[in-house]
């Protein structure tokens, strides 16, 4: 046969448990630990096409609306003349450059594995129970909306031919900063586990915008009193608490209620949670 | 080729040397399974009250046609597939119960590759072991010997999408023993590969299972469960119709040897005469080893148990009683056979 086998093969196997996993204490969570590292690898190898998404969007968005727009004479104004439309876009693009990531970093991939790859079969053979698994998707794929967010901040503030006024609320701003990218992430599984390969354009023109649109981006939630309908129909939009949330901790502009964005984050989180794990297991387990 | 015993490793104590089961003493089973069934949502019955035991050391086969419940039994002890019913340890552990300890012990190759097509060959191995607590040290020696081992070195750095099918099953099988895995599950693993593929993968999978690796793998390719499998379970629409080695389950359907022997004619066109044949027909069934034998479209067909050492007799003895022999032909019972008298079908749809 071959000489490999001459020297002591490395697959040598013996007894059972005999890898490190034996001897630590919360095997679990350095699996957990390392599938973040993974992940944090993969984008580090993809840090140009990462940006190049991340940005995009964003800098079109403030480009044209806030540089081009009041440049030309055509500019776009809120609460009767009194604020920049920079003002109010600066919050929602940020939102926006939020809950996008979420799709882009955990829904995309995620419906590739479902649908072809099947990589996802061997992250789940990693040693933690298959719920964890889907846990840190959400998490890989907060941190990667905060990342975007560190990313897209300097354009939205740079950009605009009128300086921007912002006006943080520090602490709003820790809540909602901590608060919205997980609402991203977990909208992104949801999205992530239930929609088949076949049925992403129509996830983009069903889901994806109506959800950008009317999420509170353009407009502030409370100038749709005009539009009475439309102001509750919005609520069920998980952006609109977040483009409000960073509404109130970036400006001081009229947004909705504090308790009202909080329950709202915490109930489209969690609800966008559940639907995801429940999706993650469904999808992976027989 | 000639191999020791596998030593085992630092933690063997509690689990006994895993050396061949035939070594004496009888170790723990490396897999039990025990009434194992599943019905799925749609009412199919894919496993149907399996019970099973897999040695350490062993390499053992589940074989049978496409939708015989194999792919599935491999889910269960892998923890991807819940049971409906019965119970399933794998190195000690019940997969139902702990499914997060169940996935340190096994190693898992699954029908298709599921290699992270965001690293490269390298990073494949590296950060399974990662996901296994192993430290980066450890995680980068244990991949260099690895890739050194299934002769992937001058591929490390390339992303997994430019390996040929071989290279990507072997670097599957590589990542699936990262972790020092008691036990390694591979389901219908050379399916798809160039017979030359497949060949350098069974003599890997030979070479694994003789320093120690215990080997659980399904096939429907009967001469792969024949060259490989210590133990063979012969399986149909999920049942385990019989479980023992290859010869063991030849010998019980009563499949025999045959060896067909033709005899000279007169002259180079003509045909024996069936006086000829009848007479080395009675020479034949005297020759010890033959059980009986008969005279079978212009040629003597001798049933034995066995073709070994029993052709050099046959000449012998043809040669002797001055009959001669032109042509002889050996056709050795195979699981094929075996499978046909189980269930009265081919193995091969």
């Amino acid at each position: 046969m071959t000489a490999v086998a001459e020297t002591p093969s490395p697959a040598r196997a013996a007894a059972p448990a005999r890898g490190p996993a034996e001897a630590v204490r919360w095997p679990a969570l350095v699996a957990f630990g390392a599938l973040l590292l993974r992940d944090a690898r993969v984008l580090t190898r993809e840090r140009w096409r990462f940006l190049i998404r991340t940005v995009s969007q964003p800098l079109m968005l403030v480009f044209v609306f806030t540089y081009v727009f009041p440049t030309i004479g055509q500019e776009l104004r809120a609460f009767d003349g009194q604020a920049s439309f920079s003002d109010i876009l600066v919050p929602g693009v940020i939102a926006i450059t939020m809950l996008i990531k979420g799709v882009q970093s955990v829904a995309l991939p995620l419906v590739d594995d479902f649908g072809y790859t099947r990589e996802i079969e061997d992250r789940i053979m990693a040693p933690l129970p298959v719920w964890a698994v889907a846990v840190e998707k959400i998490v890989a794929g907060a941190l990667q909306g905060l990342v975007a967010v560190v990313v897209v901040f300097p354009i939205v503030a740079l950009v605009p031919a009128e300086p921007v006024s912002l006006d943080i609320s520090w602490g709003h701003l820790l809540a909602v900063g901590l608060l919205a990218p997980f609402v991203g992430a977990s909208l992104g599984l949801a999205l992530g586990t239930l929609v088949t390969p076949k049925q992403v354009p129509m996830m983009f023109s069903v889901i994806i915008l109506p959800v950008t649109f009317l999420g509170a981006t353009y407009f502030p939630w409370t100038q749709l009193e005009a539009i009475p309908w439309l102001q509750w129909a919005v609520l069920i939009n998980p952006l609109v608490y977040l483009s409000e949330g960073f509404r109130m901790a970036l400006t001081s502009l009229p947004s909705m209620p504090p308790a009202a964005i909080y329950a709202g984050l915490l109930l489209c989180g969690g609800l966008t949670a559940a639907i995801g794990l429940w999706g993650f297991r469904r999808r992976v387990l027989a | 080729m000639t191999t020791t015993p596998a030593p085992a490793g630092a933690a063997a104590a509690t689990a006994g040397d895993a050396a061949h089961p035939a070594d004496g003493g009888a170790p723990a089973p490396m897999i039990v399974t025990e009434a194992l069934t599943k019905v799925f949502p749609s009412g199919l019955r894919a496993v149907d009250g399996v019970d099973l035991t897999v040695a350490p050391g062993e390499f053992f086969g589940l074989l049978g046609p496409n939708g015989a419940g194999k792919t599935t039994i491999i889910g269960m002890l892998t923890t991807r597939v819940q049971p409906t019913a019965g119970r399933a340890r794998v190195a000690g552990v019940d997969v139902v119960a702990q499914p997060a300890r169940a996935k340190r012990v096994i190693g898992v190759v699954p029908q298709t590759n599921t290699l992270d097509r965001s690293l490269s060959v390298r990073e494949n191995l590296h950060y399974h072991a990662r996901f296994f607590a192993y430290g980066r040290r450890q995680a980068a020696e244990r991949a260099e010997a690895l890739l050194e081992q299934f002769r992937l070195t001058d591929k490390r750095d390339v992303l997994v999408d430019e390996l040929s099918g071989g290279m990507a099953q072997r670097l599957m099988i590589a990542r699936a023993l990262m972790h020092e895995p008691a036990m390694l599950f591979l389901d219908e693993p050379t399916v798809g590969l160039d017979p030359q593929s497949r060949i350098a993968l069974w003599e890997l999978l030979s070479e694994l299972n003789e320093d120690g690796q215990t080997v659980l793998l399904t096939t429907h390719y009967m001469e792969e469960a024949d060259h490989l499998c210590d133990r063979v379970a012969i399986m149909d629409h999920g049942h385990v119709l019989a479980a023992d080695s290859p010869a063991e389950l030849k010998r019980t359907v009563d499949a025999e040897a045959i060896v067909r022997v033709a005899a000279p004619g007169r002259s180079e066109v003509e045909p024996p005469s069936p006086d000829q044949l009848a007479r080395l027909r009675g020479v034949l069934a005297a020759v010890p080893g033959v059980r009986w034998a008969e005279v079978r479209d212009g040629q003597v067909e001798c049933h034995a148990d066995s073709a070994r050492g029993l052709l050099p007799r046959l000449v012998t003895a043809a040669e002797e009683a001055g009959t001669g022999i032109s042509d002889l032909s050996v056709s050795e019972p195979s699981l094929e056979t075996v499978f046909v008298s189980l269930t009265g079908r081919e193995l091969r749809e």
